[in-house]
């Protein structure tokens, strides 16, 4: 196997920020495990990565808060932002480009033509289409046109978090400006939706990485998710599942239950009908950085059906029980009885029956010798 | 001798006569009226989630042990000895829907009919009891109960019947019954009979596009204190609620029974006319001998 040092790697901050091989790989099979794909993939995507095999990205933002960027830059360990960085070349994006006005919109233009069918579109935010889309323009376009133009020259388009993927908070009742995600202003593309508020950064990193290196995408569900990381509800790996289990919840805010780290579903926990990867994958590299680790129920931030839409603290249903066969059927089978069980009563009986006959027919033998005395 | 063909027949048509009007007095007293301070439980089927967090509180709350039968350390298939409270599911292709099973407590219950020691009794609140003290054992209770929920210990040399009594040992203290307490949905509440009664035609009439147009107990059985409410798609009958008309449980056996004893005519009649046999076969014995 190929064996390189951290000097090698094609970023410096690496040997200065005290991030060695080890840590570089780890990162790269993070981000491998997010997109489903085993620890080998990672081991190439560092080995392409130290090549300079990095894919091209351009970053456009439009109706958000640039949560999904700050928390991919926020982490615990500053060096792993700039190793995210540095796994890809971000050739645009409006929060860390250092040229303003023209001149960025110009690096977009050449980053876009340089690698024309190749490049990765990451497209954050809500595109507002209402009213021709003019609730959202950058140096003078609309958010729709600007994703239109630079989605047909993309090799591939992900749109990171709830407000790219559907629409999200901007999209929430009563939608003044008719928000909607990626996947509305390109119909027939693929989109890979990343939604979460934020999304988890590894679920793109992975996503990025598999596109250049393999140059596939991940299998999606029906809602352009990647199913690596979208299969399973939150419920199903949350580390609070024995309470739920064992009918523990808590009740409000504060009180015992929720002190001992008890289920979180009575006040609102969104968890059972949320498809995403947290409770295995937290956040800022932070152990246990989540909604349901600190002790906020889940807000179903990767579901449309439930972000910005169903009362923070109501209950949701639950429609797909886990594990399912643990219930009894509303009519219990009995025992039933066993052939042999069958075959012994049924000799037995006979016996008896035999018995008696004969008997029967003894005595009706011997009482006419007595009547003939 | 004294009794002759005229007396014979008379005794004979007296009989005929009760049996007759027996079923006459069944349709007149169809629904029983709730008593006045009657508590019960509403459990919507559309809002449990499965959790058994009632289960585990039943337990608690009523010192029952566990039951295991797989390799889960607490898994009751049926009501048993040790299960007064269950959920289980109802699944058929992509439907599914839980469903709660305990002591119905029933306006007219069954099991109080056919306790012939009185050890079940309607107390206070409505709540259909049991008391070891007179019990015989003979697990009539569970015969006449339509819900199969009186339920014996077999695994034990003196066994009790064991059945929910809507947890009024707490109720007695100012609480409320565990299940009703710790549902995380309120899927199951407590409250007065006539309060939840409305409560629940309030719901169906609110969504009737959710709801199943009907609610169990109203009258299903003469009612019951315990009431239902299940998904449009899910029937009653499908959760292994029995459809039993609006007549009491135990209405038909005590119009035969009460009808055959009332005012000791049937009896004296059968006497009378077992006597007239008796004598009439004597005196032809006696001829021949």
């Amino acid at each position: 196997m190929q064996r390189f040092e951290p000097r090698e790697l094609p970023f410096s901050s690496c040997a200065s920020g005290g991030v060695d091989r080890r840590d570089f790989v780890k990162i790269c099979c993070m981000a491998a495990a997010a997109v489903g794909l085993p620890p080998a993939a990672g081991l190439k995507m560092a080995e392409a990565a130290a090549k300079g095999l990095k894919p091209s990205v351009i970053w456009l933002h439009f109706q958000e808060c640039t949560g999904c960027t700050e928390s991919l830059l926020r982490t615990s360990h500053p060096t792993v932002a700039e190793l995210i960085l540095d796994l890809i070349s971000l050739d645009y994006s409006e929060t860390l480009l250092a040229a303003a006005g023209k001149q960025a919109e110009e690096a977009m233009h050449a980053a876009m033509h340089a690698h024309e069918g190749k490049f990765v579109c990451v497209a954050e935010g809500a595109i507002p289409l209402k009213d021709n889309g003019i609730y959202c323009k950058i140096g003078g376009r609309t958010a729709k046109e600007i994703m239109e133009e630079v989605g047909s020259k993309a090799g591939a388009i992900i749109a990171i978090g709830s407000c790219a993927s559907w629409g999200g908070i901007p999209s929430a009742d009563p939608n003044p400006t008719g928000a909607a995600g990626v996947a509305a202003v390109l119909p027939g593309k693929t989109v890979v939706t990343i939604p979460g508020c934020p999304a988890n950064p590894y679920n793109l990193l992975g996503t990025v990485l598999q596109y250049a290196i393999f140059g596939t995408l991940p299998a999606l569900d029906s809602k352009g998710r990647p199913l690596s990381s979208y299969a399973r509800v939150i419920h199903e790996d949350c580390p609070r599942r024995p309470h739920f289990d064992a009918g523990r919840f808590v009740k409000q805010f504060g009180d015992e239950g929720h002190r001992l780290g008890w289920c979180l579903y009575q006040i609102g926990c969104k968890g059972p009908a949320t498809h995403a990867n947290c409770s295995l994958q937290h956040f800022g590299e932070v152990p246990g950085a989540w909604p349901i680790g600190i002790g906020h129920p889940c807000f179903g931030c990767t579901e449309q059906a439930l972000a910005f839409r169903a009362p923070l603290h109501a209950t949701v249903s639950i429609d797909r029980p886990t594990p399912p066969d643990t219930y009894p059927p509303i009519h219990p089978e009995r025992g039933g009885v066993s052939a042999v069980a069958t075959g012994v009563a049924g000799l037995v009986g006979g016996a008896l029956i035999g018995a008696g006959l004969m008997a029967s027919k003894k005595l009706g033998e011997g009482q006419p010798a007595q009547k003939e005395e | 001798m004294a009794v002759d063909r005229r007396a014979l027949l008379k005794g004979l048509t007296a009989a005929a006569a009760v049996t007759a009007a027996a079923p006459s007095q069944a349709v007149a007293s169809r629904r029983r009226e709730a008593p006045p301070d009657a508590v019960g439980m509403l459990y919507d089927a559309t809002l449990c989630i499965g959790c058994k967090a009632c289960v585990a509180a039943c337990r608690q709350a009523n010192n029952l042990e566990y039951e295991t039968h797989s390799s889960l350390w607490d898994d009751p298939v049926d009501l048993s000895g040790r299960t007064k409270n269950i959920i289980k599911l109802y699944r058929e292709g992509e439907q599914i829907s839980y469903m709660k099973q305990q002591c119905m407590h029933c306006l007219d219950p069954g099991c109080v009919g056919a306790c012939m020691m009185g050890s079940f009794q309607k107390r206070e609140y409505g709540i259909v009891t049991w008391k070891g003290d007179r019990c015989i054992g003979c697990r009539y209770c569970a015969v006449a109960c339509p819900y199969n929920i009186p339920k014996f210990e077999w695994d034990k040399a003196f066994p009790l019947v064991v059945k929910c009594e809507l947890c009024n040992h707490r109720i007695a203290e100012g609480g409320i019954p565990a299940c009703c307490e710790v549902c995380p949905r309120h899927a199951v509440i407590y409250g007065s009979y006539n309060e939840l009664l409305a409560q629940a035609r309030q719901r169906v009439a609110a969504q009737p596009e959710r709801y199943y147009p009907k609610v169990f107990g109203e009258d299903d059985g003469g009612g019951t204190q315990v009431l239902y409410l299940t998904a449009r798609a899910v029937p009653f009958e499908k959760l292994g609620l029995p459809e039993l008309g609006e007549e009491p449980v135990p209405e038909l056996v005590r119009t035969v029974q009460h009808g055959i004893y009332k005012g000791f005519i049937a009896p004296v009649a059968l006497y009378v006319t077992l006597g007239a046999v008796m004598l009439r076969n004597r005196r032809k014995g006696g001829g021949h001998e």
